[in-house]
C-alpha cells in the first residue's frame, strides 16, 4: 500500500502542476477549439445527417498527434532541467513509483480535457437517437490512444532536458505509429525489409486498433494493444532515467 | 553508521571517484574537502542512492544501498548541490510534498512542515513560490526538506553556497547542534567552514582521498598550522595539465 501512497503523492503534485501554470487552460481551450472545429466545419457534423460521433472521433488520433506531446514533454526533462530529479530518486520511492505516478497525472489531465467535450455527445442525442454504446467505446478508444501517445512523450522526456526535443522526437514516434500501416510507408518499407518485418511494424500502427473502438467494439486485443504500448514506453523510460544514473 | 568500502564511479573512460573508502559513525560531523570537480557531489550522489556505483559498497545503518535502497534512503536527509525546488511549487506546498513522500501524514506531516519551517527561518515566504524566491531562500527550503523527517543521517552538498555571511554563520551552527545526535556530511570548498564545523575531514582530489584527519590534525602538517596551505599542498589546481591516468570527470 506504500507504492500507492507513493505514486498518489507524485501524481497530485504533477497534476496541480498543470494547474498552477497557465498551461493547463491554454491546453483545454485549445484542446476543445480545435475539436469544435474539426467536428463541426471540417468534419461537416450537421451535413452528414447521422447520429454519430464519427466526425469527431475521426479527427483524434491527427489531434493528439501535436497536443499531446505538449502535455507530456514536460514530465521528466523539466525534473532533470531544475534538478529535482535528483531530489525525487534519492526520497524512499522508486523509480517506477515517480515514473507511474507522473504518467497517471498527465492522462488523468488528457481524461479532463477530453470529458470537456461532453457538449458533442449532447448535441448528438439532442437531434438525433445515436447508440450511446458506440459513443462510449469511442470515448475509450480515445483515452487509450491519448495515453499511447503520452507513455511516448514520457519516454522522450527522460531523453533530454530540453522540452522542444522532447516534443519534436515524441510527434516524431507517434506519427510513426499513425503511418506504420499506412499503405504508402509499408511499401517504401517493403524495398528494404523482408516481409515479415514490414507486418510486425505495421501491426504497430494505432491506427487499425483506433477504429474498432469508433465501429463500437472492445475488444480486448485492442486494449491489450494500447495497453502494451503504454507499458513498454513506460518501462523504457525506467531503462533511460536507470541507463542516465549509471554513466 | 555509514560504511563506504571501494567505491568507484566511472563516467565512461573517466573515472570520477576512484577507490574511496570511510565511514562516519553517529555525533560526527566530516567534511568533505576539495577542488571544484574532485569527485565531491559524486560521492555524495552515490551515498545517497542517486548514482548506482560502478563497484564497491555503500551501506547505510546497515542497509545496503544497492541491494535494499528504500530502507537506506529512508534514513538519509539529503540536500543536492544547487538546493533543486519545484519552481511553480508554494514552500509550503512543496514541504508538505517532501514530508508526505517521507511517510509522514496527517498532524505528523503538519508538525514536522512548522519544525523544519522554523529551523530555516521560512515564516515570511510560507507561500511564496519556490521560483520567486532569493538565492538564500532557496537554499534554506531545500535545506528544510532535507531535516524534514529528522533523519539519522543528513548529507549535505555545499550547504552554504549562496548564503550570506549571516546565514552562513547560521547554517554552520546548525550543522555543528544536528551533528551531536546525527551523522552529517558535508562538503564546501571553503575552508574556515570546515574549522567551524567539522569533527573529521577528508580531502578529495581527482577522484581519490589525499588526507583525512581531524582539523587540528591536518592543520598540524603544515609549519605555519594553516589549512589552506596543507590543502594547497596536496590538492592540485585545475589548471594543471593531469596525467592520463589521473582523468577526472568535472
Amino acid at each position: 500500500m506504500n507504492a500507492w501512497a507513493n505514486i498518489r503523492t507524485i501524481m497530485k503534485r504533477e497534476l496541480a502542476g498543470y494547474f498552477t501554470s497557465p498551461i493547463a487552460y491554454v491546453f483545454l481551450v485549445i484542446f476543445l477549439l480545435l475539436t469544435g472545429f474539426f467536428t463541426f466545419t471540417i468534419g461537416n457534423f450537421f451535413e452528414r445527417g447521422e447520429a454519430s460521433l464519427v466526425s469527431f472521433f475521426t479527427w483524434h488520433p491527427w489531434l493528439y498527434l501535436f497536443l499531446v506531446p505538449a502535455a507530456g514533454m514536460r514530465l521528466w526533462s523539466e525534473e532533470r532541467r531544475l534538478g529535482t530529479m535528483e531530489l525525487l530518486l534519492t526520497m524512499p520511492v522508486t523509480t517506477w513509483q515517480a515514473i507511474v505516478g507522473k504518467f497517471l497525472a498527465s492522462w488523468l489531465f488528457l481524461a479532463l480535457a477530453l470529458l470537456l467535450t461532453f457538449p458533442v455527445a449532447i448535441t448528438v442525442n439532442y437531434f438525433g437517437d445515436p447508440d450511446n454504446g458506440v459513443i462510449f467505446a469511442g470515448y475509450v478508444g480515445s483515452l487509450m490512444l491519448a495515453g499511447s501517445y503520452l507513455a511516448v512523450s514520457c519516454m522522450t522526456s527522460a531523453l533530454t532536458r530540453n522540452q522542444v526535443i522532447s516534443f519534436i522526437l515524441s510527434v516524431m514516434i507517434c506519427l510513426f505509429l499513425i503511418l506504420a500501416g499506412y499503405s504508402p510507408v509499408t511499401d517504401l518499407l517493403t524495398r528494404y525489409a523482408s516481409p515479415v518485418v514490414v507486418e510486425v511494424i505495421a501491426a504497430f500502427s494505432v491506427m487499425t486498433h483506433f477504429e474498432g473502438f469508433q465501429r463500437g467494439v472492445l475488444d480486448t486485443r485492442d486494449v491489450v494493444f494500447f495497453g502494451s504500448v503504454i507499458g513498454f514506453m513506460l518501462f523504457v523510460t525506467g531503462v533511460i532515467i536507470r541507463n542516465q544514473r549509471a554513466g | 553508521m555509514i560504511n563506504v568500502e571501494h567505491l568507484v564511479k566511472a563516467f565512461g573512460p573517466k573515472l570520477a571517484v576512484n577507490d574511496v573508502s570511510f565511514s562516519v559513525e553517529r555525533g560526527e560531523v566530516l567534511g568533505f574537502l576539495g577542488p571544484n570537480g574532485a569527485g565531491k557531489s559524486t560521492t555524495m550522489r552515490m551515498v545517497t542512492g542517486y548514482y548506482p556505483p560502478t563497484s564497491g559498497r555503500i551501506t547505510i545503518g546497515g542497509h545496503d544501498m544497492v541491494e535494499d535502497p528504500i530502507a537506506a534512503k529512508r534514513l538519509i536527509g539529503y540536500l543536492p548541490e544547487n538546493a533543486p525546488g519545484y519552481a511553480d511549487m508554494t514552500v509550503n506546498g512543496f514541504l508538505n510534498f517532501c514530508a508526505e513522500l517521507r511517510g509522514l501524514q496527517g498532524d505528523a506531516r503538519k508538525r514536522a512542515v512548522h519544525r523544519a519551517v522554523e529551523l530555516c527561518f521560512l515564516e515570511n515566504v510560507l507561500y511564496q513560490s519556490i521560483d520567486t524566491l532569493s538565492k538564500g531562500y532557496k537554499h534554506r527550503t531545500c535545506l528544510a526538506q532535507s531535516l524534514i523527517h529528522d533523519p539519522e543521517v543528513l548529507i549535505l552538498d555545499e550547504p552554504t553556497d549562496g548564503l550570506d555571511p549571516n546565514q552562513k554563520h547560521e547554517v554552520r551552527g546548525l550543522i555543528k547542534r544536528l551533528g551531536e545526535s546525527k551523522v552529517v556530511i558535508f562538503s564546501t570548498h571553503i575552508l574556515e567552514e570546515v574549522e567551524a564545523a567539522c569533527s573529521r575531514v577528508i580531502i578529495i582530489d581527482r577522484g581519490r582521498i589525499v588526507a583525512s584527519g581531524t582539523p587540528a590534525e591536518l592543520k598540524a602538517r603544515s609549519p605555519e598550522g594553516k589549512l589552506d596551505e596543507v590543502f594547497r599542498a596536496i590538492t592540485l589546481p585545475d589548471t594543471v595539465k593531469h596525467e592520463p591516468n589521473h582523468e577526472v570527470h568535472a
